[in-house]
C-alpha cells in the first residue's frame, strides 16, 4: 500500500519534473536588426490609408506609406515634399501643381507615377470613409474628383480647388493619411465589384514607404519588413514588430527583462517603477492630444457666458498635473497644441474659487444651488479629473453627478447633444490649426437637423456669428503670416467666449531600453517614425 | 447522492442490467430518444442565446456603427454605414435576417477585425482551448489526489495544506496572481517566458491547421516551436488551473468524506480489503461519477472565464475577443464568441452526461 502511493507519488512528481527541463533557459534580448515594441493595437480596424481613423493604425501606415506631402523626422515643424518633390501654386490660389520625386518604386516592384499619385487620391474621395472630410472640404466630391485631380503626364499632378480654401492649408491637409500614395496597379488587380481594392488593403500593404506590411492579425501582432529601397535609404532596423501586449504591468516587465526594446503604454506609476533601472530610458514627447470640458450651450444654466467663464476657474489645473496626471499631461488652455505651428500658449485660468462664485453670482446664481452631470469616460485619468472638478464644483455650491461611460456609448449622446458637462479628448486630424479650428470653433448651421457631428462646436451648440467668420478666414487665408495672426486672435476669443475649458496636453512618455536610439515621436499620432531607429 | 452503494462492495452489482423485455425495449428505446432529446435541447439553448445576446446587443446604449465610423464621422459617412449594418431594419427582421446566415454557415463580419467572425473564432478559440484544456489537465490531475489526501487524512496536516490551497485558489484574484507569477517566473528567475503565445520571431512559421500550436507544432515536426510554446503555456495554463485545482480538490475532498463515512466501507474494511482497494476501488469509484459533472463544469467555466488570464498574459484568446467586441458593440462578433463557447458549454455536458452513463450503471437505468 506504501508502495503504491510511493509510487504514485513519484509518477507525479516525474510528471512535474518533465515540465521543468522541457522549458530551459529562457534566452532574453531581441535581434540587433529587429525592433520589438509592446504595445496595446487593438484600436486597429483597418490599415487602408483612405479609412484609417485610429491612433495605431495611423501610426502603422505613416510608415508604410509616403504621403503627397510629410512632415520628416528630420525636422518635424517643416512640412515639404513627400511622395512630391516640389509644387506650385497658381496666382489665384486654385491650382496646385505638384511634381513627382522621379524614380519612385513601390514595395511590389512598381514604378509610381502621377497616376497612382491622383488614384490615391480620388479614392479617398469616391469610398468616402471617415476621413474623406479632410479632402471634402476642397470641394471635391465622388462627381467632380475626376475632373479636379488629373495627372497630365508621369511625373505632373495637378489639383483643382472647388473652395475657399487656402492653399497652404491643402498642402498641408496633403500631409494626412489620405495623402498617401497607393500602389495603383497592386490594388486595382485585387478590385472585386468596383471597391478599388478595398478589401483586400485593409489587411495589406501597397506602398513606398520605409517598410511593408508583412503580418497582421487582429489583436494579436503586426509585422514590417524593411524596404531595401527606400528613398531616405534602408532602415537601420529590418524588423518592425509591434506585439500586442492589453496590460500595461505586463509591459513593464517586457522591458525590463529586454524581451522587447520598447513599451508603449506604461502608467505613470509604472514609469516611476522604471526609475532608477539602468537598462530602461524613459522619452518624453509632447503630443498633440488635448482634454478638455465642453459645457452644452443648449442647457438653460451652462449657456449662460458667466457660467461657462466660471467653469474655467473651477479646475485645479496645477494640482491634476502635479498629481495623478504628473509626466503624462501639462497645462495647455488653447484649442491648438502647443509646438504646432500657429499654437497660442497663454494659460490666463488657473483654480479660482472666489473668482468662479463671483462670475456665477454675476450670471444670476449666488451660491451656485445648481445640479448638472458631468459625462466622461471609464478609463483613466477622465473619472480622476471629472472627480477633482466636481470637488470643485461642490466648493462653489453647485452639485454634480458624474457618469461614466465607454466611448462607444459616450460619442452617440455627445453627438446627438444630449451631455451638459463633458471631460473628452481631442486629437488633430492633420498638422494644420484648421483642423482644430473648425472642429471647435466652426458652426456654420447649429439647427438640429444640420448634424454637423464631426464639429464639436456644434454637438456643444455653440453658434457665434464673428467666431465661424474668423474661421473661414483663417481657412481661406494664402498669407502665412496673415494666418498666423488670425489663429492666435482665434485663440484667445474662444479663450473668452468659447464652451470650452481647454485644460491639459498630453506628453506621451515611452520606455526604450537604452540601446535604442533615434526613435522620433512627433506631436500628431502620424509622426512617429520607426526608419531613423537605431540598436 | 449514496443510496445503492451496497451494490459495489459486492463487486458483481455494478453494471447488472435489467432481464425482463419490457426493461429491454424501454433502453433501446431511451437510447434511441436520448440523442434527439440532446439534439434538441441543444437547438433551443443556442436558439435562446443567439435570441437573448441579440437583443442585449441591440438594445445596449453603445453604437456599433461609431465603432466603425470613428466619433468624429459626418452624418452621410455615418448613416451609410448605418444603412450597410441593417440597422434600419425592425429588430425582429435583423434577428430573422442573421438567423437565416448562421443557418448557412454565415456568422457575419466582425466590424472591429473586418473578417468574417467564423474566421476569428477560427483563429482565437483554439487558443482558448488549448489553455483551458491544460489547465483543466492540471487540475484533475492535482486536484483529485489532494482531495482523497486530504479527506483520508482529515484533519492532519495535509488536509489543512489542501484546505488552504484550495481558499487560496478559489478566493484569490487571477489577475493579482498572474502578475505575480510572472514577476517571480519570468521576471525574477527567469525560468519561464513572459506574456505571448509563441516567441514572436517563430510566428508564421507553423502552417495553422489546427489552430492548436502544440498539435501543429508537433504535426510538422517544429519541435522548438513546439517547446517555445509549451514554455509559454505553462504560466497561464497553472495560473487558470488554480482554479481549477481549488474547486476539484475542495469537491473530492468533501465527497470522498461523504462516502468513507458510510457503511459499505465499513463492511468493505471488514472484509479485510486493503486500505488502498477500499479507498480507490469502492470510495473513489463513487466520488468519481460526481466529479465527472463538476470537472465537466470546471471545464466549460474555463473556456469563458478566462479574459483576466488571457489579457494579463496577452493570449490572443476567445475571451479578449468578446470582452473586446462587447465594449465596441461588435454584436457579429459577440453572437459568434458566444454561440461557440455556448456550444462549448452544451457540448460539454453532453460529454460529461455521457461519462456519468458509462461510470454509473444505475443513470443508465
Amino acid at each position: 500500500m506504501r508502495l503504491k502511493q510511493l509510487a504514485l507519488l513519484a509518477g507525479f512528481a516525474f510528471v512535474a519534473a518533465q515540465a521543468g527541463p522541457a522549458v530551459g533557459p529562457v534566452q532574453a534580448g531581441t535581434p540587433d536588426d529587429t525592433l520589438i515594441m509592446a504595445k496595446n493595437i487593438d484600436d486597429i480596424i483597418v490599415l487602408d490609408p483612405a479609412e484609417v481613423f485610429e491612433f495605431t493604425g495611423g501610426e502603422v501606415i505613416a510608415n508604410i506609406y509616403d504621403r503627397v506631402m510629410m512632415f520628416e523626422a528630420e525636422d518635424l515643424t517643416t512640412l515639404v515634399g513627400g511622395a512630391a518633390e516640389s509644387y506650385t501654386i497658381s496666382d489665384d490660389g486654385k491650382t496646385i501643381t505638384l511634381k513627382l520625386r522621379p524614380n519612385q518604386v513601390f514595395h511590389s516592384g512598381n514604378k509610381m507615377t502621377a497616376a497612382d499619385m491622383a488614384f490615391s487620391l480620388r479614392r479617398v474621395i469616391k469610398l468616402n470613409k471617415t476621413p474623406a472630410f479632410i479632402f471634402t472640404q476642397f470641394g471635391w466630391n465622388a462627381d467632380n474628383v475626376d475632373g479636379l485631380v488629373t495627372a497630365p503626364d508621369d511625373e505632373t499632378v495637378v489639383l483643382k480647388l472647388n473652395s475657399d480654401l487656402s492653399p497652404a492649408l491643402a498642402l498641408n491637409a496633403l500631409s494626412a493619411g489620405v495623402g498617401a500614395v497607393i500602389d495603383m496597379k497592386l490594388v486595382m488587380s485585387h478590385e472585386v465589384d468596383g471597391d478599388l481594392g478595398y478589401e483586400w488593403l485593409k489587411t495589406h500593404s501597397a506602398g513606398s514607404g520605409p517598410y511593408s506590411l508583412k503580418t497582421y492579425k487582429a489583436n494579436e501582432i503586426v509585422i514590417l519588413e524593411a524596404n531595401p529601397n527606400y528613398r531616405h535609404g534602408e532602415p537601420a532596423m529590418k524588423r518592425i514588430i509591434l506585439r500586442h501586449v492589453p496590460e500595461a504591468a505586463a509591459q513593464r516587465l517586457l522591458i525590463e527583462k529586454g524581451d522587447v526594446d520598447m513599451a508603449r503604454d506604461l502608467t505613470p506609476d509604472l514609469i516611476k517603477g522604471l526609475e532608477g533601472n539602468v537598462d530602461v530610458v524613459i522619452a518624453n514627447d509632447p503630443k498633440a492630444a488635448l482634454i478638455y470640458m465642453a459645457a452644452n450651450q443648449a442647457h438653460p444654466i451652462l449657456g449662460n457666458p458667466k457660467v461657462n467663464e466660471a467653469i474655467r476657474y473651477i479646475v485645479d489645473y496645477e494640482g491634476m498635473v502635479n498629481s495623478f496626471l504628473a509626466g503624462q499631461f501639462k497645462i495647455h488652455q488653447a484649442f491648438w497644441p502647443s509646438g504646432l505651428w500657429a499654437s497660442y500658449d497663454e494659460t490666463p485660468f488657473s483654480l479660482d474659487l472666489d473668482k468662479a462664485r463671483a462670475l456665477l453670482a454675476e450670471a444670476g446664481y449666488p451660491g451656485g444651488g445648481f445640479k448638472i452631470r458631468i459625462d466622461t469616460l471609464t478609463k483613466s485619468p477622465y473619472p480622476e479629473i471629472a472627480q477633482s472638478v466636481q470637488q470643485s464644483l461642490s466648493k462653489i455650491g453647485v452639485e454634480s453627478q458624474i457618469t461614466l461611460a465607454e466611448g462607444k456609448t459616450l460619442w452617440p449622446m455627445y453627438r446627438a447633444r444630449k451631455h451638459e458637462l463633458i471631460v473628452a479628448q481631442w486629437s488633430p486630424d492633420y498638422v494644420d490649426p484648421h483642423s482644430n479650428a473648425d472642429a471647435f470653433a466652426h458652426n456654420p448651421d447649429n439647427r438640429l437637423e444640420a448634424s454637423l457631428t464631426g464639429k464639436v462646436a456644434w454637438r456643444t451648440s455653440f453658434f457665434n456669428p464673428e467666431i465661424n467668420a474668423m474661421t473661414e478666414a483663417g481657412a481661406s487665408e494664402a498669407d502665412p503670416a496673415k494666418r498666423l495672426a488670425i489663429y492666435l486672435k482665434l485663440q484667445k476669443r474662444m479663450q473668452e467666449i468659447g464652451p470650452f475649458t481647454i485644460m491639459f496636453q498630453k506628453s506621451e512618455q515611452t520606455a526604450l531600453r537604452n540601446n535604442v536610439k533615434g526613435y522620433v515621436s512627433g506631436a500628431n499620432f502620424d509622426l512617429v517614425f520607426y526608419r531613423t531607429i537605431t540598436k | 447522492m449514496v443510496e445503492g452503494n451496497f451494490t459495489t462492495v459486492s463487486g458483481t452489482g455494478e453494471g447488472s442490467s435489467p432481464h425482463s423485455l419490457a426493461a429491454r425495449i424501454a433502453l433501446f428505446g431511451s437510447a434511441i430518444a436520448k440523442p434527439a432529446n440532446v439534439l434538441f435541447t441543444m437547438v433551443v439553448t443556442i436558439l435562446g442565446l443567439t435570441a437573448i445576446t441579440f437583443i442585449i446587443g441591440r438594445v445596449m446604449p453603445a453604437d456599433p456603427v461609431l465603432a466603425i465610423v470613428g466619433d468624429r464621422a459626418s452624418q452621410d459617412v455615418y448613416e451609410a454605414m448605418y444603412l450597410k449594418l441593417g440597422l434600419d431594419k425592425p429588430l425582429l427582421q435583423q434577428y430573422w435576417i442573421y438567423l437565416t446566415n448562421v443557418v448557412q454557415g454565415d456568422f457575419g463580419k466582425s466590424i472591429m477585425t473586418t473578417r468574417p467572425v467564423l474566421d476569428d473564432i477560427i483563429t482565437y478559440f483554439p487558443a482558448t482551448l488549448e489553455l483551458a484544456s491544460v489547465a483543466t489537465f492540471i487540475g484533475i490531475f492535482l486536484g483529485i489526489p489532494m482531495g482523497v489526501a486530504a479527506a483520508v487524512h482529515q484533519g492532519r496536516l495535509i488536509d489543512h495544506i489542501v484546505r488552504v490551497i484550495g481558499l487560496f485558489g478559489y478566493s484569490v484574484p487571477i489577475f493579482w496572481l498572474g502578475m505575480v507569477a510572472l514577476l517571480i517566473f519570468y521576471a525574477k528567475l527567469g525560468w519561464l517566458p513572459g506574456p505571448g503565445r509563441i516567441e514572436v520571431y517563430y510566428d508564421g512559421i507553423v502552417d495553422p491547421v489546427t489552430g492548436f500550436i502544440l498539435i501543429d507544432s508537433a504535426m510538422q515536426g517544429e519541435w522548438e516551436i513546439f517547446q517555445n510554446a509549451f514554455s509559454h503555456l505553462v504560466l497561464p495554463a497553472a495560473m487558470l488551473a488554480t482554479y481549477a485545482l481549488a474547486y476539484i480538490a475542495r469537491m473530492t475532498r468533501s465527497f470522498m468524506l461523504d462516502q468513507l463515512s458510510q457503511e459499505y466501507i465499513i463492511t468493505a474494511r471488514v472484509k479485510g480489503l486493503t486500505e488502498t482497494a477500499v479507498i480507490w476501488r469502492h470510495a473513489f469509484r463513487n466520488v468519481l461519477i460526481q466529479l465527472i459533472t463538476i470537472i465537466g463544469l470546471t471545464y466549460a467555466s474555463l473556456l469563458e472565464g478566462s479574459v483576466l488570464t488571457e489579457t494579463i498574459f496577452a493570449w490572443p484568446g476567445i475571451g479578449q475577443y468578446i470582452t473586446k467586441s462587447l465594449f465596441n458593440a461588435d454584436m457579429n462578433a459577440v453572437i459568434g464568441g458566444t454561440v461557440v463557447v455556448g456550444i462549448g458549454f452544451v457540448g460539454i455536458n453532453m460529454f460529461s452526461d455521457v461519462l456519468y452513463r458509462m461510470v454509473d450503471p444505475r443513470a443508465r437505468r
